[in-house]
């Protein structure tokens, strides 16, 4: 597991508007690797719903396989959680929210789940624009199988074992922008002062938002070095300070200047070149944001933040024309149509 | 040959006979065809369509089979009495379709081909192509009426009555007034035609009766489908797939009537076509998980593809109904024919120990109630329950009682925790046979600030739904699970036995659509003195009345339309029963199994047994 997690508890801790301090936010012990990646995602999804003010229990959770998908235990414990079948989130996503419309639904992937057998799925629940929060914890591996490449791994890049990736690795983000998402952001899994607000942000997105968070794999995309202290302190250091939330994405509070890039040393002695979002930046044009993908990816370089956002958007629910009430909290009355209706109905097949 | 025919001897008679029109799809014929049936149905006698139809849209041979039967016998019979005969690609088989002494009505406006001619059978020659040309300028309507003049040469032939043809027309045409006169005209002209040419009516016609009382005329998908709105659905997933897809076709339409939300315009269902079968049940699933009545329609190849999905809701313990309209497998097999053969891999869908309700309707009235009955229990039990229908129930319209609902009748929710009683739960445990029934407590998401939250899984866990590699822990679940089996045998459907006490030491099983050809080969068999107790299966799992039904027999004949006797197998592997008393009568051809199949292979088998006895 990454950390053991001190039952002392300082008592005061501070409490958000509901008087919920972050502990509330927490979920059971990660089993994952030291040092995993995912677990700080765990940890700025606990942090961003803290500060959002979000009820626990008014968030459902849900998960496909892999060890991405694990990770819905570690946060929330008072929320509904859902691990599904492999690649499958997004379907059982969308019919939770069919059901009720008035829950935050939290999607975690994993690029295993999500780019391969679950790339259809992926697709489609983008088109729908389904009102949920889309988590893909990045990590170019099947991390529960022992390493294997996934397919957003990159062309060339070496694994564990020292085998050279031959294929094109496929890119969530830039893919999800040509679906006609209307929400897409890219964070490092080391960056939770980027992360917390993009997720923060992702909640409070009318539509489908989706992060794709790089997110190394320790065990097998890594050959030294643990992240374990690095990641958790990093996390508690972030902890008791404050974010905003500020809906103007253009201000969202990154720890680096405007327009600078910076080189993040992994573990197996490869770099991500994350490279902040310029200041002109237009995060409501999608031309621009492909085309600054585009740029970066050919200077071998990951653009983190928010690329593209459409605050405007409809969700599933509007296009389908769905009662504002819950479709699970109709009962017989409103939904049986009733004894005499039916006899009507049998007069028409006479 | 594309149709089969069978060479037993049948002799036609009033209100007894099958007509058989041999048309090209997507000419306009189905809804001539259709007037036919319902003209029958309107003057009080049984009818029975089949629609024998190709895997496409336009110009490959279709057939439309309808059997008059004053007796009320509602399968297919062999033997065409009459063929309308106006596709010159299936001339062949058509022509040699029709038993001897029967009627060929063939468009004569070009010569016959002699290789058409037999000298057993009669022929009726209207020139369908050349009147329509007189009379019709529009190329159109010159297609679309001559279906419509053999349809008024068909009533003079067989004595529909004229006016409730006009009648039906006049309702057809409702808001299209204009339509009304030229279609009328046909039907003059059609039986004009016949009334100047030939001899009429034939010796098999029609008469009025009054045999129908209340029933309707419906097919079963129409028919789950409101059983779907009637029960409280309100998440459907699905994705095309024949023959299913008018469940969803009907649950969409009557939908846009009857849950509009009056006040907001808006709607108290969600229907979402899913990008393929994996997704639809996924969102099935999710719905359920999460309070709301949610199902799918499918067929073999859909459940294939679903199976994953079912043995997660099974282990993980979420509601989901299915309807699987069956059609002929394995693979895309014949995609328009119909079978019972998804049987056992419905029964027993996904890997590891999985096993799923089965509900079996045999009529359009038991597609209502039984949809409706599939969300009650998917509910209680908190598991899939699969509505096992067929291409030939589901497509074919069928007189059926009427559709009843009782007002009275509540929506059963099963067992689910509200926030007021997780106030007194001391800890929650969602896998905890809590009353001995092996069915636990379930909340929906979003209940209870700190209560009664828990981790949906489909990997193992304790009973508070805490993961764990424990095999204890596992196996007292998956024992539990079969508690839950247990006590979903009394609450399916009981088996419909059809003699108070039994009294032959034959016995008959059968099931779903082979009902109509099973009762009427009950009655032939019954005519040279073989007795047979019979029992309808309505439900898997089976219950008790199935096992002693059995234990009372010397032999158990079970009809079933597969190739594999798959309600055999599973009536073999779930019953403590002498599997080598029970004797398959199969029909896998594709066509609904006729009467005549079952009496002759149950006579033989019964007339050539040593211990020979018709008790």
């Amino acid at each position: 597991m990454s950390y053991i997690r001190p039952k002392f508890r300082h008592p005061e801790l501070p409490k958000n508007k509901l008087g919920y301090s972050v502990d509330f936010y927490e979920g059971a012990l990660s089993t994952l690797c030291a040092g995993c990646g995912h677990d700080s995602i765990s940890a700025g999804v606990i942090q961003a719903c803290y500060e959002s003010n979000i009820e626990p229990h008014r968030v459902a959770k849900l998960s496909g396989i892999g060890c991405s998908s694990k990770t819905p235990a570690y946060f929330l414990s008072n929320s509904h959680g859902f691990n599904s079948v492999h690649g499958r989130m997004p379907s059982v996503a969308t019919g939770a929210s069919l059901a009720n419309r008035d829950l935050i639904y939290f999607g975690v992937s994993g690029d295993g789940d999500s780019a391969s057998i679950g790339m259809g799925q992926f697709v489609h629940v983008v088109r729908r624009n389904l009102n949920m929060v889309y988590i893909v914890m990045n990590n170019g591996c099947y991390g529960l199988t022992k390493g294997q490449d996934s397919a957003t791994a990159d062309n060339g890049s070496k694994n564990k074992s020292g085998n050279v990736n031959l294929f094109e690795a496929i890119d969530m983000a830039s893919l999800a922008i040509e679906l006609g998402a209307t929400f897409v952001a890219q964070s490092f899994s080391g960056d939770k002062a980027q992360l917390v607000p993009l997720i923060k942000a992702a909640i409070k997105h009318p539509g489908f938002a989706f992060i794709n968070v790089i997110s190394p794999c320790v065990t097998f995309n890594n050959n030294v070095g643990s992240t374990k202290s690095y990641d958790y302190v990093r996390q508690h250091v972030e902890a008791t300070s404050t974010i905003d939330f500020v809906p103007e994405m253009a201000e969202i509070t990154t720890s680096y200047e405007a327009g600078t890039s910076k080189k993040i040393k992994m573990h197996d002695g490869s770099s991500i070149q994350l490279s902040k979002l310029e200041k002109d930046w237009d995060p409501m044009d999608r031309s621009s944001a492909v085309n600054a993908m585009l740029r970066a990816k050919a200077k071998g370089e990951l653009l983190t933040g928010l690329l593209y956002m459409n605050p405007d958007t409809q969700d599933l629910h509007h296009t389908l024309n769905t009662s504002d009430v819950p479709l699970n909290t109709l009962t017989k009355k409103e939904l049986c149509p009733g004894s005499k209706t039916l006899a009507d109905i049998n007069a028409e097949y006479r | 040959m594309p149709l089969s025919n069978n060479t037993k001897p049948v002799k036609a008679g009033l209100n007894d006979f099958v007509v058989r029109f041999a048309n090209v799809n997507g000419t306009g014929s189905a809804s001539a065809n259709f007037l036919f049936t319902k003209a029958i149905f309107r003057m009080g006698i049984p009818v029975t369509p089949k629609n024998i139809f190709p895997s496409n849209i336009q110009g490959l041979p279709t057939w439309y089979e309808v059997r008059v039967s004053e007796k009320g016998y509602l399968g297919r019979r062999e033997g065409i009495d009459l063929m309308v005969a106006v596709n010159p690609q299936s001339m062949d088989g058509d022509v040699s379709a029709v038993r001897t002494g029967g009627y060929i009505l063939y468009d004569s406006s070009k010569k016959l081909h002699e290789q058409y001619l037999r000298d057993d059978i009669h022929y009726i020659g209207v020139p369908l192509m050349e009147m329509c040309n007189t009379h019709y300028a529009d190329p159109r309507q010159r297609q679309l009426f001559k279906n419509i003049i053999y349809v008024g040469a068909l009533a003079a032939l067989v004595n529909i009555e004229f006016d409730v043809l006009e009648t039906l027309v006049a309702e057809q045409f409702q808001g299209k007034e204009k339509l009304i006169a030229p279609n009328v005209q046909a039907l003059k002209l059609g039986r004009d035609y016949i009334h100047e040419h030939f001899k009429f009516p034939l010796e098999f016609k029609l008469e009025r009766r009054n045999l129908l009382n209340d029933a309707i005329m419906i097919d079963g998908n129409t028919a789950c489908g409101l059983g779907a709105v009637y029960s409280g659905a309100t998440v459907a997933a699905w994705y095309p797939i024949t023959p299913s897809t008018s469940v969803v076709e009907a649950f969409i339409s009557y939908s846009k009537s009857l849950r509009v939300d009056e006040a907001s315009g808006k709607l108290n269902v969600a229907i979402l076509q899913a990008e393929d079968e994996l997704a639809a049940i996924g969102m099935v699933i999710g719905a359920g998980w999460n309070g709301a009545r949610s199902f799918t329609a499918t067929s073999g190849p859909g459940l294939s593809l679903m199976n994953e999905f079912l043995g997660l809701a099974y282990f993980a313990e979420v509601p989901a109904v299915l309807i699987d309209v069956q059609r002929t497998g394995p693979s895309t097999g014949m995609p328009t024919r119909t079978q019972q053969s998804d049987i056992l891999e419905a029964a027993y869908a996904s890997h590891g120990d999985t096993k799923h309700v089965l509900l079996f309707p045999s009529t359009p009235k038991e597609c209502f109630d039984m949809t409706a009955d599939c969300f009650d229990l998917a509910e209680q039990l908190q598991t899939p329950i699969i509505l096992m229908t067929d291409l030939d129930l589901g497509m074919n319209d069928h007189i059926s009682p009427a559709l009843t609902w009782d007002d009275k009748r509540d929506y059963k929710r099963g067992k689910i925790l509200t926030a007021e009683d997780l106030d007194v739960v001391e800890r929650f445990g969602r896998y905890r046979d809590v009353d001995g029934d092996g069915i636990p407590y379930r909340t929906y998401p979003g209940t209870h600030p700190t209560k009664g939250s828990y981790f949906t899984r489909g990997t193992s866990r304790d009973e508070y739904a805490i993961y764990t590699e424990d095999g204890n822990a596992y196996k007292r679940n998956m024992d539990r699970l079969v508690k839950k089996w247990e006590t979903a045998k009394a609450m399916v459907p009981a088996p419909q036995v059809y003699q108070k006490n039994n009294h032959s030491e034959n016995g008959l099983i059968f099931f779903g659509t082979s009902q109509y050809s099973v009762e009427e080969a009950m009655d032939l068999l019954s005519a040279q003195g073989i007795k047979l107790d019979a029992l309808r299966i309505k439900a898997f799992p089976f219950n008790k009345v199935v096992e002693d039904f059995i234990h009372s027999h010397k032999k158990v004949f079970i009809v079933e339309q597969n190739r594999d006797a798959q309600l055999k197998s599973l009536i073999t592997n779930e019953l403590s029963i002498d599997p080598n008393k029970l004797i398959s009568v199969l029909n896998y051809d594709g066509m609904p199994i006729t009467a005549f199949k079952i009496e002759l292979e149950i006579s033989r088998s019964i007339l050539l047994s040593p211990q020979f006895s018709k008790a």
